[in-house]
């Protein structure tokens, strides 16, 4: 039996499909946010260390990991569409950019909130806070490449571009907290095992992964609207039901 | 039709870019009085303490420099794209990476080079030591020229759009904080007695990955330009 690997990877397919997914996702996250919030908020022991404030990681966290993720991802879907020529790539790459600069803005902030009653300041001028600002600056800036380039084959060409140049970064945030040894602390999540509570483990699972439903969810719902902006001449688009109605 | 090899390439383009910029000198001259009004402005802003001025000058003064490197930025291929010569140089049958190598260093000569020579007259103002001046020096001539290639593939993605200028900014400074990092570290290091080898060392290392990379990832953000 030949599959067609590649079915999906037409806007005209995926439009559809990415339609049917958006409430699953969307439902995963909100029920897994519930979830995760009230294991973190009720269940979890206060930390012996940090009391309550410390609470603030169980978003602080899986925006942190999501943000850099997300930039990964956005810079392999535009290298894909660099080099394969995929429409369909350049989009997604285009949908990614503004979840993942939210994650880094949350991180930030989140961040922030948890070093005033931690560190007795708002900022610190730290290796991964630092890094984590210019992944943020990173995101900005290929929103606004892609935004103030009319033509969108060229948009999608040059964001690309930048988005691979800026890849480099995403390394040195990770690595931030070995490499410099400043106020940042280090991961407690390693390979051989954690040191943390069960059920603050269970919280973070669940928002870690709540977060990751958004951002899909949300990235499809904006991919198929981005897919509607270019394709409104095309005879498919103007076909479909839901365009029937508007008019 | 003589073939031309990569260094008789490379000189052409220098020497073409650079008499180019000796027939408009205002151009250079602007980068060089904006990084000294830039540097001079701080005493103004912070207060004339010498204790304090010392203790900031290699930050100014790289933080001078990194602007007004950004200034000169978006001529860096404008002036050809205007009047054609970058569409014959896309044509051309040499490799065009090494044609932006040539207009990179060209870059690099006309606005890194004079600040590296003025800025020792800028850490006099400030009172640094002779020791740190040094350092100020081999930091920026390491650090320049990596300002000049990440510049200019910023110059390249943003050529030809409506504000371009700002962009240019927004997309290359983000990448240029590492320098800047190391480069006032350097300084840093000396004046507070410690070795500023790692400092160099890990400047001398951006220098020479993003000479491997820059210029091929600008010339391929110039053709995209340039479709």
């Amino acid at each position: 039996m030949a599959i067609n690997w590649f079915k999906y990877s037409a806007p005209t397919t995926f439009y559809g499909l990415a339609g049917r997914l958006v409430p699953y996702f969307a439902w995963a996250a909100a029920i897994l946010f519930m979830l995760g919030l009230y294991i973190g908020f009720f269940v979890a022991p206060t930390d012996a260390v940090q009391s309550e404030a410390y609470r603030i990681m169980f978003i602080h966290v899986p925006a942190s990991i999501l943000s850099m993720f997300i930039y990964l991802v956005m810079a392999g879907y535009a290298a894909l569409g660099l080099i394969f020529k995929t429409r369909l790539s350049a989009m997604m790459a285009q949908a990614l950019a503004p979840t993942g600069a939210l994650f880094a803005f949350i991180s930030l902030w989140t961040g922030a909130l948890w070093g005033k009653p931690m560190w007795g300041a708002w900022w610190v001028w730290d290796a991964r806070l630092t890094s984590e600002l210019i992944l943020l600056f990173l995101y900005l800036g290929f929103i606004a490449l892609q935004a103030s380039i009319e033509d969108s084959r060229r948009a999608d060409k040059a964001g690309a571009l930048l988005a691979i140049v800026g890849s480099v970064n995403v390394p040195i945030i990770y690595f931030s907290v070995k490499w410099w040894n400043t106020l940042h602390q280090g991961s407690t999540i390693k390979f051989s095992g954690t040191s943390m509570h069960i059920a603050m483990q269970q919280a973070m699972l669940a928002m870690l992964i709540a977060c990751w439903m958004y951002a899909i969810a949300m990235t499809l719902a904006r991919v198929r609207s981005i897919i509607l902006e270019r394709e409104a001449n095309t005879t498919w688009v103007n076909e479909l039901t839901e365009m029937k109605v508007q008019s | 039709m003589n073939r031309l090899s990569l260094f008789g390439l490379l000189g052409l383009v220098i020497r073409r870019d650079l008499l180019l910029a000796m027939r408009r000198r205002a151009d250079v001259l602007t980068t060089l009085v904006f990084f000294v009004m830039v540097a001079s402005l701080f005493p103004l802003g912070v207060g004339p303490e010498p204790e304090m001025l010392r203790k900031m000058a290699s930050g100014v003064v790289w933080v001078a420099a990194l602007l007004a490197s950004m200034l000169s930025l978006p001529r860096m291929f404008s002036a050809d794209y205007l009047d054609g010569t970058l569409e014959q140089m896309l044509l051309a049958p040499q490799s065009l990476t090494a044609l932006v190598l040539g207009k990179i260093v060209a870059h690099w000569m006309l606005s890194g080079l004079p600040l590296v020579l003025i800025a020792p007259v800028l850490g006099l103002q400030f009172d640094m030591s002779a020791q740190a001046l040094g350092m100020l020096v081999l930091a920026l001539l390491l650090g320049t020229p990596i300002l000049s290639m990440i510049g200019a593939v910023g110059a390249a993605l943003t050529l030809g759009l409506r504000g371009g200028g700002v962009l240019v900014s927004l997309l290359v400074l983000p990448l240029c904080i590492p320098v800047l990092i190391f480069g006032a570290g350097a300084v840093e290091a000396v004046t507070s007695g410690m070795s500023a080898v790692s400092n160099l060392s890990l400047l001398g290392a951006f220098m020479l990955f993003a000479l491997v990379f820059t210029p091929f990832v600008a010339a391929q953000a110039l053709r995209i330009s340039m479709e």
